[in-house]
C-alpha cells in the first residue's frame, strides 16, 4: 500500500495537472490586449478613411462646422490657457533660478520660447484638448449612440460620418492651432513676467528671445498641434461610435479616449520631433 | 405586390442564433405586428428590416428590393422611403421639435422656409401637439416625444413605416392617443405599418395581421382572431394573463 501511493505520488504528471492557470490567464490577457489595439486600429483607420472621403465630397453642412468649431474652442480655451500659462511660469521660475546663478541670465528667454513654441505649448495644450474636447466629444456621441440617435440619423438616411464625425473632427483640426497661438502668448508672457520676478533683465529675455528663436519654431509647434487635433478628433469619435452599454458605456469610452489621445499625442510628438528638428537650417 | 417580404432570414451574434429562419409578409397599406415576449428578436427583426443590422443569411425585399446584402449608400436610397419610431423616440436631445422634424427633409429635399414650417404645423396637428415648434425633447413627456418621434418619422411622407414599443412605458390614454395615430396615420397616408410590441390590447386593437416570435422563430402568422383562437401552446401561454384585456376585430 505505501509502496502504491510512492509511485503514485512519483509519477509525471500529465499536461492538465500542472499548474498552468496563471499562464493561461496571462497568455489571454496577452492575446486580449492585441485583439484590442488591432480592432482599434482598424476602426481607426476605417473612420479615418470615411472622414476624409466625407471631407472630400463636400457634403458636410457648413453650419455644423461653424458650430462644433465654437463648442470646441469655447469649452477648451480655458482650461488650455491655464495649463500652459502656469508651465511657462513655472518652467522660467525654474531657468531663470539656475541660469541666474551660474551667469547665464541672457539664455532664459531664448530656452523658454523655443521649448515652447516647439514643444510645451502644442504638447501640453494638446492634452488639455484632449481632457475637455476629446472627452466631451466621446461622451456626447456616446450617448447618442446608447440612445439610438445614431441608428435614428442611419434610419433617416444621413451618415453619421458626415453629421458627426466630419465636422467634429475638421473643428479640432482648426480650432487646436488657433489655441496653440494664444497658449504660446499666454506661456512666454507669464514665463517673461517669472524670469523677470527671479533675475532675469526683461530686456535680456527678449534680446534673447530674438536671438535664438525663427519663425519655423511657431510653425513647427502649429504643425504639431494640427496632428494632435487630427489625433483628438478622430479617436474620439471613434470611441463615442463604439460605445456600448449605457451609461456605464459611455463613461468607459470618454476614459478611454482620453487615454488613448494622451499616449497617441506623445507617442506621436516622438517622430514629430524627429521629423521637425531634422529640417534644414537649424544649427 | 407585397410592401415586405422577409425570407429564411437567420441573424446570429457569436455562440447565439437571435432569429432562425424567418419568413414572413407584410401587403401594402396593412398594419402588421409582431408580439412576442423580451428578447425573442422583435427589436432585432425590426433592425434588420430597417437596415440598421445585416442579416447572417437570408433576404429582405423592400418591394421587390432585397436590401440584405446592399451596401449602406444604397441603403440610404431605401431609407428615404420608410419611417422608423423607436422605443424612446430618440429625438436629437440639442435641437428643438422643429429641427427634430426637419432633420431629414432639410437634408434631402430642397423647400423654402414657408413650406417647412408648413410641414412642421401640419405634422404637429396631426399628431396633437400644434404649438410646440420651440420646445426641446428634454421638456417633453414620455408619450409626447414619442408623438414628436411619430411626426419626425413621417415627415418625408415614408411609404412603410416601422414602430418599435409605441405605447410601452406609457400611461392607458397617451397609449390609446398614439393607436389612434397609428391607424389615422394608415387610414390618411395608406402607409404600411409594421408594429413591433408585446402590449397586447394595442396589438388587437390596431393590427390587420399579427405574427408571434418565440426564441427567433415565427410561431404564428394571422388575423387577430385566427392568432386569438390558436391553439399552439405558446401563442396560448402568451396571451393568457391578459385574456378578457383584448377584443380581436
Amino acid at each position: 500500500m505505501s509502496d502504491a501511493v510512492t509511485e503514485k505520488a512519483a509519477a509525471p504528471k500529465s499536461i492538465e495537472e500542472l499548474p498552468i492557470a496563471p499562464v493561461k490567464r496571462t497568455g489571454a490577457g496577452i492575446i486580449a490586449l492585441w485583439r484590442s489595439l488591432l480592432v482599434f486600429l482598424g476602426e481607426t483607420a476605417s473612420l479615418t478613411g470615411r472622414t476624409i472621403t466625407e471631407l472630400a465630397r463636400g457634403g458636410m453642412a457648413a453650419e455644423d462646422l461653424v458650430r462644433q468649431m465654437s463648442l470646441l474652442g469655447a469649452d477648451s480655451i480655458w482650461v488650455v490657457l491655464v495649463v500652459t500659462t502656469a508651465t511657462g511660469i513655472v518652467f522660467a521660475v525654474y531657468t531663470a533660478t539656475l541660469a541666474t546663478s551660474i551667469g547665464f541670465s541672457k539664455f532664459v528667454g531664448g530656452t523658454l520660447a523655443f521649448s515652447f513654441l516647439n514643444e510645451l505649448g502644442p504638447l501640453l495644450g494638446g492634452v488639455a484638448f484632449a481632457a475637455r474636447a476629446g472627452a466631451a466629444i466621446a461622451a456626447e456621441i456616446g450617448t447618442m449612440v446608447v440612445t439610438e440617435q445614431v441608428d435614428a440619423l442611419r434610419a433617416m438616411a444621413i451618415s453619421p460620418v458626415r453629421y458627426l464625425v466630419a465636422p467634429r473632427v475638421l473643428a479640432c483640426v482648426i480650432m487646436l492651432p488657433l489655441l496653440i497661438v494664444f497658449a504660446d502668448v499666454f506661456g512666454l508672457v507669464g514665463g517673461y513676467y517669472a524670469a523677470g520676478a527671479n533675475g532675469v533683465a526683461h530686456q535680456d529675455f527678449i534680446d534673447s528671445v530674438l536671438t535664438f528663436v525663427r519663425v519655423s519654431d511657431l510653425l513647427s509647434g502649429l504643425i504639431k498641434a494640427l496632428v494632435f487635433g487630427f489625433i483628438i478628433g478622430i479617436v474620439a469619435c471613434q470611441q463615442g461610435l463604439r460605445t456600448t452599454g449605457g451609461a456605464t458605456g459611455v463613461g468607459r469610452s470618454t476614459t478611454s479616449s482620453v487615454v488613448l489621445c494622451v499616449l497617441l499625442i506623445f507617442v506621436s510628438d516622438i517622430f514629430l520631433a524627429e521629423i521637425l528638428m531634422a529640417k534644414p537650417g537649424r544649427q | 405586390m407585397s410592401a415586405i417580404t422577409v425570407r429564411n432570414l437567420i441573424y446570429e451574434v457569436p455562440e447565439k442564433r437571435i432569429l432562425d429562419n424567418v419568413n414572413l409578409t407584410v401587403e401594402t397599406g396593412q398594419i402588421m405586428s409582431i408580439m412576442g415576449q423580451s428578447g425573442s428578436g422583435k427589436t432585432t427583426l425590426l433592425k434588420l428590416l430597417t437596415g440598421l443590422l445585416r442579416p447572417t443569411s437570408g433576404q429582405i425585399l423592400i418591394g421587390e428590393t432585397d436590401i440584405a446584402a446592399m451596401t449602406e449608400r444604397e441603403l440610404d436610397e431605401i431609407r428615404l422611403r420608410i419611417g422608423l419610431v423607436f422605443q424612446y423616440a430618440a429625438l436629437f436631445d440639442s435641437l428643438s421639435v422643429y429641427d427634430n422634424i426637419i432633420f431629414g427633409v432639410v437634408r434631402h429635399t430642397k423647400h423654402t422656409r414657408a413650406e417647412l414650417d408648413a410641414i412642421v404645423r401640419e405634422r404637429l396637428a396631426a399628431v396633437g401637439l400644434s404649438g410646440s415648434e420651440a420646445l426641446f425633447p428634454s421638456q417633453l413627456s414620455g408619450g409626447m416625444q414619442k408623438r414628436v418621434g411619430l411626426a419626425r418619422a413621417l415627415a418625408m411622407q415614408p411609404s412603410i413605416v416601422f414602430y418599435d414599443e409605441p405605447t410601452s412605458g406609457l400611461d392607458p390614454i397617451t397609449g390609446h392617443t398614439i393607436d389612434e395615430l397609428i391607424m389615422a396615420t394608415r387610414d390618411r397616408t395608406k402607409v404600411t405599418s409594421v408594429v413591433v410590441s408585446h402590449h397586447l390590447p394595442s396589438i388587437f386593437k390596431i393590427s390587420d395581421r399579427v405574427a408571434m416570435l418565440d426564441k427567433g422563430r415565427i410561431v404564428i402568422d394571422g388575423t387577430p382572431a385566427e392568432v386569438n383562437a390558436s391553439q399552439e401552446p405558446v401563442v396560448q401561454a402568451f396571451l393568457a394573463p391578459e385574456r378578457g384585456s383584448f377584443e380581436t376585430k
